[in-house]
Parts: C-alpha cells; sequence; structure tokens
C-alpha cells in the first residue's frame, strides 16, 4: 500500500517537473552558473546572453511553427547567408540600405516559400526538400560573394545589429516582438490554431476542411522571413557578409525548439518552450566560454544536454 | 532525479577543464580562428607552453572559423573581465566591432597571424621581408653568386607577395653575377604557376633557378620544368613548407621552401602579452622569424 503510494506521488512529481522541465534546467543552470562564475549574473552578462541568443532565436520561432506542422527546416542557416549576402551587395553597390534590405527579406522569403510549394504542391519530403535547398541556398552565397566577405556599408546600418536603446540592444528587441507575434499568431488567430491542427493530424485536418496546402505554404515562408531577418542582423553586427555565415546554424535552432518543449512529431509545443530552449542553448555557450571550459568539450556538453532533454521528453511520453 | 543527472554532466565538463585561477595571474584571453587546422593548433600549443612559463591564466576559444562565433566568444571574454585578449581573426573586417566593444572596457588587443582592419595594441605575423631575404641567400650561396633567376609572383597587392618579393629582391640587387631575367605573377595558384613557368621556359635559355613566392607555384613549376627535362639544371625554391613542398623536398625536386613558426607565433603573442601588461614598451609590430628548410 505504502509503496503504491508513494510511487503515486513520484509519478506526479514526475509529471511537475516533465511540464516545467525546461524552465526548471534553465533555472538549474542559472543557479549553478551564479556559484562558479561571479560575472555571470552581472546585468552586462545578462544582456550579452540575450543578444547572443537573439539571431538563432528569431530563426527558432520561425522553426517552432515548422515543427508544430509536422516539418523540419534545414534551409535556414544558408537562408541566413545568403539574405545577410544579397543585403550586402546591393548596399555595396546602390548604397540604398532600405532597398538592400528589402532585397534580402524578399530572397528569404521568396525561397521559403518554393520550399513550402515543393512540400505541399509536389508532395515531397520536408527533410529532403530543405536538405537540398540548404545547398543550394549555400552554393548561391558563394556564387553571389565569389567565396570572400563583402564589407564596407553604410555607418548607419551598423545600428541594426550594434544599437542599443538605453542599455538593451536592438537585436533582443527585435527578437522580443518576434516571439510576441509569434505568440499572437499561434495562440490568437485561426491560422495559428491550424497549423497545430495540420501538424497533430494532417488528415483529420484535411477533412475538416483546413487548407493544409496553404497553411505549409505560408509557414516556409514565415522562416524563410525570419532567417532573412537574422540574416540582416548578423551582417549588421559583424559588419560584413561572411560566405560561411550560419553554417550548422539549423541544428542548434532545431535544438532550441526541441529543447523547449515543442514534439517533433508535431502538434505539441508553443513559441515560450522555444524561448526558454534558446536561453538553455545561449547559457550553455556563454558559462562553456565563462569558466574556460575548452571549445572541444563544448560541442560535447552541448550534444549531451540536448539528447538528455529528449531521453526525459521521450520517457514522460512513455508513462 | 533526472535533470540532476543532465546537471552533473554539464558540471563535471566545465570543472575538467579549468576555472584555476590565482589572484595576482594575468588573465589573456585567446581566441583562435579555427583548431581544425594543425598551423593553428601549434599555436595555441606555443601560447599554452609560454602560459604556464610565465604564470599566465590563459583562456583559449575557437571560432570554428565562424565570424559570429568568434564575436561571441570575444564578447564573453570582455565580460569574464580579462586582462588583455589575442585574437587570431576568422575575417579582419568581421572582427572590429568586437575589439571596439573590449576598446570600450579599456581591454587592449593584440592580434595574430591574420591583422584586423582597426587599431591593435600590437600585431604579431610572419615576418615575410625576411623569409624574403633567406630564400635569396640560400639561393645565392648554392649559385655561388652567379646565375640568371626568375621569380614568380604571388597575386599582386597582396602583403604576402609584396613583402617577400621585398626581401628576395632587396639581397639579389646587392649580389652583381645574379640577373633576375623575369617576373611574373602566378597568383598562388599550382596550374598558374605551371603555365607561366612553361611560357618562360620558350621565352628564356639557360635558367639557373626559380624562387616561388609560395610552394604552390614553386610545385607548378616544377612540373613545367620536369616536363621539359630541365630538373637537374634549374632549382626552385619556394614559401610556406606545405605538406606536398616538404615531400618535394625530401624527393629532391625542391631545393628549400620557408616555414612559418606557427609555436613561436602563439608564444609571442602571450610574451608580448606580459610586457604590456607590465608597462613595458612594445613594438606595434612584432615578426615572428621563419625557418629555412632543405633536405
Amino acid at each position: 500500500m505504502e509503496n503504491a503510494e508513494s510511487k503515486m506521488n513520484f509519478k506526479y512529481i514526475l509529471q511537475f517537473l516533465g511540464k516545467f522541465k525546461a524552465g526548471i534546467g534553465l533555472l538549474a543552470l542559472v543557479i549553478v552558473m551564479s556559484f562558479l562564475s561571479d560575472r555571470f549574473l552581472s546585468l552586462p552578462n545578462m544582456l550579452n546572453i540575450f543578444r547572443q541568443v537573439s539571431i538563432m532565436g528569431i530563426m527558432a520561432v520561425g522553426m517552432t511553427m515548422v515543427i508544430l506542422s509536422q516539418g523540419i527546416d534545414l534551409s535556414v542557416g544558408s537562408l541566413l547567408a545568403l539574405s545577410g549576402a544579397v543585403t550586402a551587395g546591393f548596399m555595396a553597390g546602390d548604397g540604398n540600405m532600405v532597398l538592400a534590405i528589402l532585397a534580402g527579406l524578399a530572397v528569404g522569403t521568396g525561397l521559403g516559400l518554393f520550399n513550402g510549394l515543393m512540400i505541399s504542391k509536389a508532395n515531397l519530403p520536408d527533410f529532403i526538400v530543405t536538405l537540398a535547398m540548404m545547398s543550394i541556398a549555400r552554393g548561391l552565397v558563394l556564387v553571389y560573394t565569389g567565396g570572400r566577405p563583402i564589407s564596407g556599408f553604410d555607418p548607419a546600418f551598423r545600428i541594426i545589429g550594434g544599437g542599443r536603446v538605453g542599455m538593451v540592444p536592438i537585436p533582443v528587441i527585435i527578437f522580443a516582438v518576434i516571439l510576441v507575434i509569434g505568440y499572437l499568431v499561434l495562440n490568437k488567430t485561426t491560422f495559428g490554431r491550424y497549423i497545430y491542427a495540420v501538424g497533430g493530424n494532417k488528415q483529420a485536418a484535411r477533412l475538416a476542411g483546413i487548407n493544409t496546402d496553404s497553411i505549409k505554404i505560408k509557414v516556409y515562408a514565415i522562416s524563410g522571413f525570419l532567417a532573412a531577418v537574422s540574416g540582416i542582423i548578423l551582417t549588421s553586427r559583424l559588419n560584413s557578409a561572411q560566405p560561411t555565415a550560419g553554417v550548422a546554424y539549423e541544428l542548434d535552432v532545431i535544438a532550441m525548439v526541441v529543447l523547449g518543449g515543442t514534439s517533433l512529431t508535431g502538434g505539441k509545443g508553443s513559441v515560450g518552450g522555444t524561448l526558454i530552449g534558446a536561453l538553455i542553448i545561449g547559457v550553455l555557450n556563454n558559462s562553456l566560454n565563462l569558466l574556460g571550459v575548452a571549445s572541444f568539450y563544448q560541442e560535447v556538453a552541448k550534444g549531451l544536454v540536448i539528447l538528455v532533454a529528449v531521453l526525459l521528453d521521450s520517457l514522460q511520453h512513455r508513462d | 532525479m533526472k535533470k540532476l543527472v543532465a546537471l552533473v554532466v554539464v558540471m563535471s565538463f566545465m570543472l575538467v577543464a579549468g576555472f584555476a585561477g590565482t589572484a595576482e595571474a594575468y588573465d589573456v584571453g585567446l581566441a583562435i580562428s579555427t583548431l581544425d587546422n594543425p598551423f593553428f593548433v601549434d599555436l595555441a600549443d606555443g601560447a599554452e607552453e609560454a602560459a604556464e612559463e610565465l604564470g599566465v591564466n590563459l583562456t583559449v576559444v575557437d571560432a570554428g572559423d565562424d565570424a559570429a562565433t568568434q564575436m561571441s566568444s570575444v564578447e564573453d571574454l570582455v565580460i569574464q573581465g580579462m586582462d588583455l585578449i589575442a585574437i587570431n581573426p576568422v575575417d579582419g573586417d568581421a572582427i572590429v566591432p568586437a575589439i571596439e566593444e573590449a576598446d570600450m572596457m579599456g581591454i587592449p588587443i593584440i592580434t595574430v597571424d591574420r591583422g584586423a582592419a582597426t587599431d591593435v595594441a600590437v600585431h604579431i605575423a610572419s615576418d615575410n621581408v625576411e623569409g624574403g631575404r633567406m630564400a635569396a641567400e640560400y639561393m645565392a650561396e648554392m649559385l655561388n653568386n652567379q646565375g640568371r633567376v626568375i621569380e614568380l609572383e604571388g597575386i599582386p597587392g597582396t602583403s604576402a607577395a609584396r613583402e617577400r618579393g621585398e626581401g628576395f629582391n632587396e639581397v639579389m640587387d646587392e649580389i652583381e653575377g645574379i640577373e633576375i631575367i623575369a617576373r611574373q605573377p602566378a597568383d598562388f595558384n599550382r596550374a598558374q604557376g605551371m603555365s607561366v613557368m612553361e611560357d618562360l621556359l620558350e621565352a628564356h635559355e639557360n635558367i639557373d633557378a626559380v624562387f616561388a613566392h609560395n610552394d604552390e607555384m614553386a610545385l607548378g613549376a616544377i612540373e613545367a620544368i620536369d616536363a621539359a627535362g630541365l630538373s637537374d639544371e634549374i632549382m626552385v625554391v619556394g614559401f610556406d613548407a606545405v605538406a606536398d613542398a616538404l615531400t618535394a623536398i625530401e624527393e629532391g625536386t625542391l631545393a628549400a621552401t620557408i616555414a612559418q613558426q606557427p609555436k613561436e607565433m602563439g608564444r609571442l603573442a602571450v610574451e608580448m602579452a606580459v610586457q604590456l601588461l607590465d608597462g613595458e614598451e612594445v613594438d606595434e609590430f612584432v615578426p615572428v622569424p621563419l625557418e629555412l628548410i632543405t633536405q
């Protein structure tokens, strides 16, 4: 009897932990770090972490929608690089900053749209289409830049990535705005509910009269658009467009979404979770640097954290 | 419980890798472009050895050849309160905002191997001019100060091409018996080196030696010389000591090459850091000596 009761309690605790595990994990990481490094909890470092995660975090908002609709977008890193390079190229040539930014956004959104069309209309697997786009867009970056960084812009352009309002870096403000919009879209609009429906059960969604193709296309276009936003911020921060920018970013971005509790099988998850996932990755990167952990171990540590998180998730769902 | 396991794993990694610090020692950060390349691994090793000797707390961060990663890790080093940061930039333009941030916090910067497009306290790099001189001196000695020489130049306008040529010609100009009969750019490229050399073999006779601004061009020239059946008559000297060149030296087709010393470069970075922090005068450019490699 007693044994069964304690088992019950244990299960409740597990469920509670399970529900908030990303948040608890982040909190634990922060507490431990604050003991290990006296610099960690300083305001400059907190802002530093938020600024560092904002570029990938913005892409993670788009990736959350993609994964909620039971898709995956492997092309975001390459789209980031291409959009950044196009923006840089337009600015270096013509000099009109607004036009250059619009061109960059158009390229990212357009290729994202193309991803969505191939996936929905041609009925090809998400994984393959975006994998192909990852390669195509990266190739186009190298063609466009000739393999060399593009630099030398209007000093005003640096404000986007390097400026601050009061103490708050502008990329963090952009990230916050996009998070709020993402939250509202997913929770307060029909489109948002349809994303969950398509990811939960595509067949049922279609039978219920939802235009699943249109949802997929829009979701991938949004993901491409947000990759372009990140690409422009990154180009501004570095004050140059790098042909190798964003290589392997898709992995960190997907990790942020999954750490935030969004299910890779679609239909379950939230943008709020993704914010926590992004912060876990950000705090991890930052603290491993603050502690002077050798870079090779950093990769291992990051991979292990992701593995443990997914393992916990799967154990919880098995119960 | 499971959360704890995750934490313990992360923590053990954190603790394994350091976190040893004394109050008086200097904290120096070293941001390396990539540790996937043996050249930069040697550079980091050299810096770590010097740090141990001089009692410096050295924190090495690796950017994996990504400019954005490098910027973030330099920011982390700034926050960490380093006394000085040495940077081996992924890209000389992209690193500028990070250097400016360090500047605002009053942290001096040293650049290593590659420069940055802004002012820094010290720049440490190989002394290409001296390398050009070493190649010329070796060649002159081998030719007994008598001979007709061809110079294969690197990409026009690059610092490596300019400086290597400058040192080489400085020495050769002083030697009366040696005549530079042709100077042609072959863009640091092996295929170009071969085709340019083919043309020069048609145009000139009695060539005694070729100096190429890098090994790639030298190896290309060797192909052309070999095809013309002149291997025994023309000596070739390259620059950089790449793996193929070292093999060619062993086989006797390449006479000599000039090697950079990345370990020395890393050691100098830490030594200069200590001198700067001690308040000593340090030159803005610190050349790293090169090494002549022959059979």
